[in-house]
């Protein structure tokens, strides 16, 4: 036993190989027995990863789920930003850039949609839970834009502690609710061309979230989500903490 | 050789990040703009160039293909370092937030793709990675 786990911290990311591996195995398993293929494997999949990472934060106490646990190491590798950056890159092999050039105003449109909605609900959450100077609102509502321009605004405004970590819980929230609602929900958004992958992209905001729930509805719109998507922390990072924080305390006025 | 494709795409990713993180100093903010987004499209853009030109064989490609297909793993690794016992805590408030902003989001984007006049091509006559 020992000398196994001294195999898995030593060879992390391969060890994550074969974990994730299993992991979607028996997900691929669940989907054919249980649901008769109703339901993706890769949607299983991610809600084992989530449950697993549920309890890897418990046992562990960390914020990394199940990264923490020495054993599982490699998972902060393997699901980190640089291998994830680098595996949606290489999803642009399979765009075809005119269906991708037809949905570009669109995708703007979305983009700068999905950034004011998730801000607007947000601050109106927020300001009924009874928060009423700018700088919180702002943080709380850049939280919903997504869980990376909640802090940045609020440790750019000058927030406090508890609201950035407000901020990001609703942020992560959000990533996790798209990830997991998305196949659900694929009919009713007409989730089934390029255009509306990228329109998606483009609102539902969140690379994690947008990739996730995509790779679970339909693995060929990936590319063309994440490509929209991939700009929506850009976006909200720069109309957050200056327009949108301007805005907001011209209406509050503190 | 596999390793020229896996190169073009490690060069692509390099450059856009770099690109992402000018266009963020840019704008004056610390972080990146876009920078994933434009890796693809540098490489949507090379990949068309040496297609016309006939220098990507099929074995090249297969050094961008395996990490396209490893993707969903990735995704599944990734939301097993979520902290998800954080966003339980969160509360209320950001169960609210996070809950109303994807309903409204999903109904503008419901709104928008029914709106969407082409007729909808089925994604299976886009050839695969192999190309044209």
């Amino acid at each position: 036993m020992e000398i196994f786990e001294k195999a898995a911290r030593e060879n992390g990311l391969v060890a994550a190989f074969a974990v994730v591996g299993l992991v979607v195995m028996v997900s691929g398993f669940l989907s054919r027995q249980l649901t008769s293929g109703r339901v993706q494997g890769s949607a299983i999949a991610i809600l084992i990863g989530l449950a697993l990472a549920y309890v890897g934060g418990k046992i562990s106490g960390g914020t990394k789920g199940l990264a923490d646990i020495a054993l599982f190491s490699g998972i902060g590798v393997m699901g980190g930003n640089m291998l994830r950056d680098f595996a949606i890159v290489a999803t642009a092999f399979e765009v075809h850039p005119q269906e991708a050039r037809r949905a570009g105003w669109i995708g703007l449109l979305a983009l700068l949609l999905g950034t004011v909605l998730p801000f607007i609900v947000g601050v109106a959450v927020a300001s009924l839970f009874g928060y009423t100077d700018a700088v919180s609102l702002t943080t709380i509502g850049a939280g919903a834009v997504t869980y990376i321009v909640g802090p940045v605004t609020g440790t750019a405004l000058g927030a406090s502690s508890d609201v950035v970590a407000l901020s990001i819980a609703t942020g992560v929230i959000k990533a996790i609710i798209v990830m997991v609602a998305t196949p659900a929900a694929a009919k009713f958004l007409r989730l089934k061309t390029p255009r509306s992958a990228m329109v998606f992209g483009g609102l539902a905001g969140t690379v994690s979230g947008v990739s996730a729930g995509l790779a679970a509805t339909d693995r060929k719109l990936v590319p063309y989500g994440a490509l929209v998507a991939t700009f929506h922390t850009g976006i909200g990072c720069l109309l957050v903490p200056s327009l949108f924080f301007l805005t907001v305390k011209a209406i509050v006025g503190k | 050789m596999i390793i020229y494709g896996t190169a073009l795409l490690a060069v692509c990713h390099m450059l856009g990040i770099v690109c992402g993180d000018f266009l963020g100093r840019a704008l004056g903010m610390k972080t990146n703009v876009g920078g994933v987004g434009i890796a693809m499209l540098m490489l949507i853009a090379m990949r068309f160039w040496l297609h016309r030109h006939g220098r990507l064989c099929a074995t090249s490609e297969s050094g961008v293909n395996y990490w396209g297909g490893i993707y969903i793993p990735v995704v599944v690794a990734m939301a097993m370092q979520q902290n998800v016992v954080a966003a339980l805590r969160g509360g209320p408030i950001a169960l609210l937030a996070a809950t109303g902003s994807v309903v409204v989001c999903g109904c503008f984007i419901s709104f928008i793709n029914r709106a969407e006049t082409h007729p909808p091509e089925p994604l299976d006559e886009v050839h695969p990675a192999g190309g044209p």
